[in-house]
């Protein structure tokens, strides 16, 4: 930040202070924050959707989008791991939806215990996982081609192993259903699903900003090269990364269960696409090293937001997602304004 | 130890007589903080360094100029780790040192500032400074949660730059690609001088930068001097050498054409050595 407080600025610091015009000042601000902007974008487009159609503001609209919200929303954790390293995941779907089915099947048609089979599940996950990382650090494959890979594998697994079918909310166990649970608070109604994904959010934000850990995501992704010769043991880090993004995939078939009810192997189909489009829009640079996990749940709230909101205009389904275009590419826009910022 | 074979390495085909300084006398390993013997490295059939041999002594600013492919970029890094000699010997403290990697150098106490500076842009000045090494706070909050501890970190961050005089950069929540290029080299230079327990080296400090931010450095490397620390100095910036340094080391095609210092010879002189239009001679 340029406004210190503590120490009195010397004169050059004065003087560079001063020549800042307003747009050099606010491509400062969101270079120190980059959640700021999309936080901009939420409020600005609540406020425009709720002058447009009241309803959006009513806590019931307000807690369909935080219920539609979520999963995508978890899912984006994982990817926005990956892309503070600069890489990318393209698997995040189907990992997920393969988690779901081996919890869901073993539960159910191999007669496995809910909470044994629910850590199997999550285990599955965390592996697929660990398989992306050691492509990318061991093979040395780009993450775009490792994840584009296992995304077609983990897919024809699942299809195969599922033979296709589905598995129903009747003869799902209690404990499988677990995160669909509603809570209310006060008006609005969330799911256990919810506060899991806000705590899931909580600790990796934790993690990222407070540990040596998140440092270490955050410098790799900056300057592998940088980071390497400070003697960060990179491959390690990217293992890691890919490693926990799978445990987070693994974790949100849980709750991908609790949102629907059942185990269907063509769920989320668009995952891979909305938890880029979600990170992208949180403010999280492709290019990593910049980012982070508020703004990427600012983003997938911004999402669904337009989803709902656009629809409560009226306003058709594809200038809808002609939005979600839009919003892409401005933020990516602003991303690249920000990346040149100068003392 | 060995010193007739290092005799022949100095003289030059030409066979001219040898002026003052020349050839060097090797120090026994145990006077100095560091001591090569007969490095050799080859990478297929190109020879990068050719049985060097070098001292620094405690508190000096040792140079090392040469031309490009001369094999000084060769030399540091099989002194920092960074290369593995084929064969030779490095004596840090008098102890012989088999560095595997960075790291080993970096735990022994040498520490490199690389031309690319190993900064990462977007973190801010403290995080970089102790990139790799950061510090946990005390107590369950470190052990536990494993927090770091971003206060100490960065007062420590802002002591060190002040010890070294640097007060140009002062809020060391500043991002790194918000700095000049001289503060920037100042970061890593720091960094360098804070965690160093043996010695600094400096790969071209001043290369990319203008008049006034290297005079700004060549001041930064007599501090880490005051300091006590000895420092090696690689560059091709003649008048910048001749201030700074104490002795000079020429490498010369892999190997080394000897060792001057701003007293005994001129840049015009060690020039013509190092571009090999004279051996050694008396300045």
């Amino acid at each position: 930040m340029s406004v210190d407080t503590h120490a009195p600025a010397t004169a050059a610091e004065q003087f560079a202070m001063r020549r800042q015009s307003p747009v050099q000042r606010i491509q400062h601000l969101l270079h120190s924050h980059p959640a700021l902007s999309p936080l901009l974008v939420l409020v600005i487009s609540m406020i425009v959707f709720t002058i447009i159609n009241p309803r959006f503001a009513q806590p019931a609209t307000l807690s369909i989008i935080i219920q539609q919200t979520a999963i995508i929303a978890a899912l984006a954790i994982g990817q926005t791991l990956i892309v503070l390293t600069a890489g990318i995941d393209l698997s995040v779907g189907a990992i997920s939806i393969l988690s779901m089915l081996v919890m869901s099947n073993l539960a159910v048609n191999n007669g496995v215990p809910a909470l044994l089979a629910l850590l199997l599940g999550v285990a599955f996950g965390t592996l697929c996982g660990l398989l992306n990382g050691l492509l990318v650090t061991r093979i040395g494959l780009p993450p775009f081609i490792a994840t584009l890979g296992t995304l077609s594998i983990f897919t024809a697994i699942g299809l195969l192993y599922s033979g296709g079918a589905s598995i129903g909310r009747r003869q799902m166990p209690p404990l499988l259903n677990l995160m669909g649970t509603p809570i209310p608070i006060g008006p609005f109604r969330l799911t256990v699903g919810v506060l899991f994904v806000v705590l899931l959010a909580a600790v990796v934000a934790f993690a990222l900003s407070q540990t040596s850990w998140g440092r270490h995501v955050y410098a790799v992704g900056d300057d592998i090269e940088a980071a390497r010769l400070v003697g960060i043991r990179v491959d390690r880090v990217l293992l890691s990364v890919y490693t926990v993004a799978g445990l987070i995939y693994g974790l949100t078939a849980w709750a991908l269960i609790g949102r629907a009810g059942t185990a269907s192997p063509n769920a989320i189909v668009n995952a891979n696409l909305e938890t880029i489009t979600a990170v992208v829009i949180g403010g999280t640079s492709l290019f990593g090293g910049r980012g982070g996990i508020i703004g990427t749940m600012l983003g997938a709230l911004i999402v669904y937001s337009f989803n709902i909101g656009l629809s409560l205009a009226g306003v058709d389904d594809q200038l809808r997602v002609l939005a979600i275009g839009v919003l892409i590419i401005v933020a990516v826009s602003i991303d690249q304004w920000i990346r040149k910022v100068k003392a | 130890m060995t010193t007739t074979p290092q005799v022949s390495d100095f003289s030059e085909p030409e066979g001219r007589t040898l002026g003052l300084g020349s050839p060097p006398i090797l120090a026994e390993p145990s006077q100095t903080i560091l001591s090569a013997r007969r490095l050799i490295k080859t990478f297929g059939k190109v020879v990068g360094l050719d049985g060097v041999d070098l001292d620094l002594f405690p508190g000096e600013v040792l140079a090392i100029i040469g031309d490009n492919g001369a094999g000084k970029s060769t030399l540091i890094k099989a002194l920092t780790g960074a290369l593995i000699p084929d064969s030779g010997q490095v004596f840090l403290d008098g102890n012989q040192v088999n560095f595997r990697s960075p790291q080993d150098a970096r735990q022994a106490g040498i520490e490199t500032v690389y031309q690319t500076l190993a900064v990462a842009p977007a973190l801010d000045i403290s995080a970089n400074m102790f990139l790799g090494r950061e510090r946990r706070r005390p107590g369950p909050l470190g052990s536990v949660l494993r927090m770091m501890d971003k206060k100490g970190m960065k007062e420590d961050a802002g002591k060190s730059m002040a010890n070294l005089g640097i007060a140009t950069v002062q809020n060391m929540s500043q991002a790194v690609e918000t700095l000049s290029g001289g503060q920037r080299q100042a970061v890593a230079v720091a960094r360098a001088a804070t965690f160093a327990t043996k010695f600094v080296v400096l790969d071209e400090p001043t290369a990319a930068l203008g008049v006034k931010e290297t005079g700004q450095v060549l001041n930064l490397i007599q501090q880490i001097k005051a300091k006590g620390l000895p420092v090696i100095l690689i560059s091709h910036n003649m008048p910048n050498v001749f201030e700074v340094a104490d002795r000079i080391h020429i490498a010369r095609l892999g190997g080394s054409a000897g060792v001057i210092t701003p007293q005994s010879h001129t840049p015009t002189e060690a020039v013509a050595i190092m571009t090999g239009a004279t051996t050694l001679a008396k300045g």
